[in-house]
């Protein structure tokens, strides 16, 4: 329906708005963001459609609306000043609110064209980069236009300030705050074109130091995690589930359990027993009163993990190849006709995602089923009301998440097994209930980086270049273990991809960067390995291979001269570098090591680390992020290995799967954004691909010996250094 | 049933506790940890559960000024006269100089073990105004954080006890 009159419009608008807070966006920016005429008839504006990108308050506050889950990653912050940019506001008097968790106005387009609202992949600042610019660019619009009527001037007389339009020729001003009473809605918003947005050179907001909106709730406790919402009449919820994945429970004790003081419900899963009490110390006390025998007749029946590594050792050297998942030139020809051949075998235990907050979510089911509240921390809001709706048989428009925040996701949140748990608990109990998930729960149904093994077979030409790479995976998992396989900033011209699957039957996710981890493990050792052995400089054979890729030579260079790499280190040290692409960001890390060869525990002195991220949104917060993902990385290279034995998990919490201490951290860590005026990359998982490599390459530049392992535990370093 | 629960419920134990300050008085069994009494039972739920086994240090608070795992604490080995103080009551005017540091340092990022992080250094400074470097990596090695912010934490602490380099 086409609606001509902005009158009407804008009256129902303020009406409905109370008269003090004026959503310019609401019906202006909403229908344009398909490029279209406006068509919406303001009857219909539903609340979501009217909260759109930003509101603007005739006292000035702008309130612009965060789209995205907040994980630790920062872009609650970095989108609002994607927006506040164009939009020209004054940051001080912005205001953040998370936006309604409505995919169609509020995602963005990402797996083919579709629109999502998910947060995995590092993918938001660069998913909502031209959108949130577009959006504040037209907010702009509205503004000037709003003034040029008021002022019966041509629109081109006019420009912005911060929070401020202005006339030049009559050096009148009026404030975004002063706006909201002579707004005047224009009949269509105009796209702005790309070149009338702003210069990068004339950035206020991007590319500046502007604090984390979050941190100041994350000082004084006052943020609100799933954890800490209480609703009225909250019940509890606990799940016993089993230590092999998919083993399924027969109840021995039921009564016992059902007389237990507290108890509300008991209720079965397929894969668990849930109980529901009234409080926690109750449902967690009942938990270990369970009496429960597990049919273990399921596929990780058997599984042994180290056993299992032998077997995909044997499935890389059978004959024949896997799924090619790749191929440029002749790889097998290639290899064969080389000067000299190459092989070497890298193994990935698995391990956990170890997220702080352990798993957890309330649920409040109405009596009649029909409709259901949420609160949870989850990487993928844009998918929870429909799969909550289909899990009770209802309209997903009857689900409503309210969105905390999540105390880490590292790939383990955008799943929704948690939240559909809490679904069943409170249907069953006829409670809203908050699940809470042990960190012996959370950690043995986990779903893990998978076990998994790399082959890489190249050779060389007369002049020692690589001129063929084969890269054969073994593993569970298909595409999380391919990802990060393919070398597109090294020049070798016959290059192949094969991935052989194995089933083992146990649960498995993306874990931080996913297959970047131990496949840039694998390739930036093999380098390492095939420069050793030619005599050649690792920063050299590196700056050969990306002679054709000027961004990433870059950070090469880069990170080399901050590591003065040429100098050589202190007596007992040695450096090592890698190279890894993740989400667009091309990075370069070099550590400094030494190894107490007594205790075979090595130690990591200093990490440089150069990155090409495109434009940088929030400079401090990609550091952060970089920062955070080495010693993410440096966690899972030192001290993080899940094992399985005949299909049960063997370790429980943090006494037995410790993750990296503050006394390990590196003495300093110091990163280079290589400045660009590209659209922004994913900076959230660049750093922590490159950290094994760097430090086995490093060791082995310090003892002439090589880990092929992860992780590198002081067992393993003992015995590579007996080796 | 629900009457059988109440008669059940008023037969709990009762504990008083000198919470930041105030007291509180709950009910609950013998062996609930402080962490659930804090969290669940009066909802200060800026101290937060990671692990259950003092593994983690997330539910740091302090007992009489000094810290403890919350998770590990019965709330019957509390005598009613021990000041339990939690990131809540750690400044009660303004923010402690800790707060204003872990802010200047950008610190969290998912900011999960944040106030534990935050309490731990606290009981540092407290009995050591001037820690050195060593000293401070050495009391923080029980708080594990995820996300990798202990460069920042220690740049942090060492600004709010005016040793930053």
């Amino acid at each position: 329906m086409e609606k001509s009159s902005n009158n009407i419009s804008r009256r129902n608008f303020i009406a409905a708005a109370g008269g003090v807070t004026l959503a310019i966006t609401a019906y202006a920016l909403y229908p344009t963001l398909s490029g279209k005429k406006r068509e919406i008839d303001p009857s219909e504006l539903s609340e979501e459609k009217v909260n759109a990108w930003v509101h603007l308050r005739n006292d000035g506050q702008i309130t612009i609306y965060n789209p995205a889950s907040e994980m630790g990653q920062g872009s609650m912050t970095a989108l609002p000043v994607i927006l506040a940019e164009e939009l020209d506001a004054n940051w001080d008097q912005v205001k953040i609110e998370t936006a309604p968790i409505n995919v169609e106005t509020y995602g963005f387009k990402a797996f083919g064209n579709r629109k999502v609202m998910i947060n995995v992949g590092s993918r938001t600042v660069m998913g909502y980069f031209d959108a949130l610019r577009q959006a504040g660019a037209q907010a702009r619009y509205i503004l000037l236009h709003s003034v040029a009527q008021h002022w019966s001037v041509p629109i081109q007389e006019l420009s912005t300030a911060p929070s401020l339009v202005q006339h030049e020729a009559s050096g009148r001003k009026m404030t975004y705050g002063e706006i909201v009473d002579i707004l005047t809605v224009p009949e269509t918003i105009p796209e702005i074109p790309t070149s009338d947005l702003k210069n990068p050179a004339d950035f206020r907001l991007i590319g500046k130091e502007i604090a984390r909106y979050d941190i100041p709730a994350k000082v004084d406790g006052t943020a609100q995690f799933a954890m800490d919402i209480q609703v009225p009449d909250m019940h509890y919820g606990i799940l016993e589930r089993g230590k092999m994945h998919g083993a399924k429970p027969s109840l021995t004790n039921a009564a016992e359990i059902q007389a237990l003081e507290g108890i509300i419900a008991i209720v079965p899963f397929e894969y668990a027993i849930g109980i529901v009490a009234t409080t926690l110390e109750k449902a967690l006390a009942a938990k270990t009163k369970l009496a429960i025998d597990w049919d273990q007749n399921v596929a990780a029946q058997g599984h042994d993990s180290q056993e299992d590594l032998e077997q995909y050792l044997s499935m890389a050297d059978a004959s024949s190849d896997g799924k090619v998942l790749h191929s440029v030139g002749d790889v097998r020809a290639a290899l064969q006709k080389g000067e000299k051949q190459y092989a070497a075998v890298y193994k990935n235990d698995y391990i956990y995602h170890a997220q702080m907050e352990p798993l957890n979510a309330i649920a409040a089911v109405a009596a009649d089923g029909q409709s259901a509240e949420i609160w949870a921390g989850t990487q993928n809001p844009g998918s929870i009301a429909p799969t909550v709706a289909k899990e009770l048989g209802i309209e997903a428009d009857q689900v409503k998440l309210n969105l905390c925040y999540l105390g880490g996701g590292l790939g383990r949140r955008s799943t929704s097994d948690y939240i559909i748990e809490s679904v069943k608990l409170s249907q069953s109990a006829g409670k809203p209930v908050k699940l809470i998930w042990t960190r012996e729960d959370d950690l043995q149904y986990g779903m893990y980086r998978p076990l998994s093994l790399q082959k890489l077979e190249a050779a060389t030409d007369s002049e020692g270049q690589i001129v063929a790479l084969n890269h054969c995976i073994v593993g569970d998992g298909s595409n999380l273990l391919a990802s990060g396989a393919r070398n597109e900033f090294y020049n070798i011209p016959n290059q192949a991809i094969d991935l052989r699957l194995a089933k083992n039957g146990i649960r498995i996710k993306h874990w931080r960067a996913v297959g970047h981890g131990p496949n840039k493990f694998a390739i930036e050792s093999f380098i390492d390995e095939i420069a050793v052995d030619q005599g050649q400089d690792p920063l050299d054979i590196r700056r050969a291979l990306m002679k054709s890729s000027p961004r990433a030579l870059a950070t090469l260079e880069k990170a080399a001269d901050m590591a003065n790499w040429s100098s050589p280190p202190a007596e007992g040290r040695a450096r090592g570098i890698a190279f890894g692409e993740r989400s667009g960001a091309l990075c370069t890390g070099i550590c400094e090591i030494s190894v107490n060869e007594a205790t075979g525990k090595i130690r990591v002195h200093h990490f440089w680390s150069a990155v090409d991220a495109g434009t940088i949104v929030q400079p401090d917060n990609v550091k952060a992020q970089m920062e955070g993902g080495i010693i993410m990385g440096m966690s899972s290279v030192f001290c993080e290995q899940l094992t399985i034995k005949n299909g049960e998990i063997q370790q429980s919490n943090f006494h037995d799967y410790p993750i990296l201490r503050i006394e390990d951290a590196p003495e300093s860590i110091e990163i280079a954004m290589m400045p660009s005026t590209d659209a922004p990359k994913g900076i959230g998982e660049a750093s922590t691909p490159v950290v094994a490599g760097a430090i086995a390459n490093a060791f082995t530049a310090l003892t002439g010996k090589r880990l092929r392992h992860l992780p590198f535990s002081p067992a393993r370093v003992r015995e590579a250094l007996l080796s | 049933m629900p009457s059988l629960f109440y008669l059940k419920r008023i037969h709990m134990p009762a504990y008083s506790l000198q919470i930041n300050g105030e007291t509180h008085k709950v009910n609950t069994e013998a062996s609930t940890p402080l962490l659930w009494v804090l969290r669940e039972h009066l909802a200060l739920t800026g101290t937060k559960f990671g692990c259950g086994l003092g593994q983690c240090g997330a539910c740091t608070v302090h007992l009489d000024g000094q810290p403890i795992r919350s998770c590990t604490m019965p709330v019957s080995s509390l005598a009613e006269d021990q000041e339990i103080k939690t990131i809540e009551g750690l400044s009660s005017k303004g923010l402690h100089p800790l707060q204003e540091a872990w802010i200047e340092e950008q610190v969290p990022q998912c900011g999960y073990c944040q106030s534990g992080q935050i309490m731990q250094a606290a009981a540092l400074l407290e009995q050591n105004s001037k820690p050195s470097r060593e000293e401070i990596v050495s009391h923080m090695n029980g708080n594990l954080c995820r996300c990798g912010t202990y460069t920042r934490i220690v740049k942090a602490i060492e600004r709010a006890s005016g040793t930053a380099s």
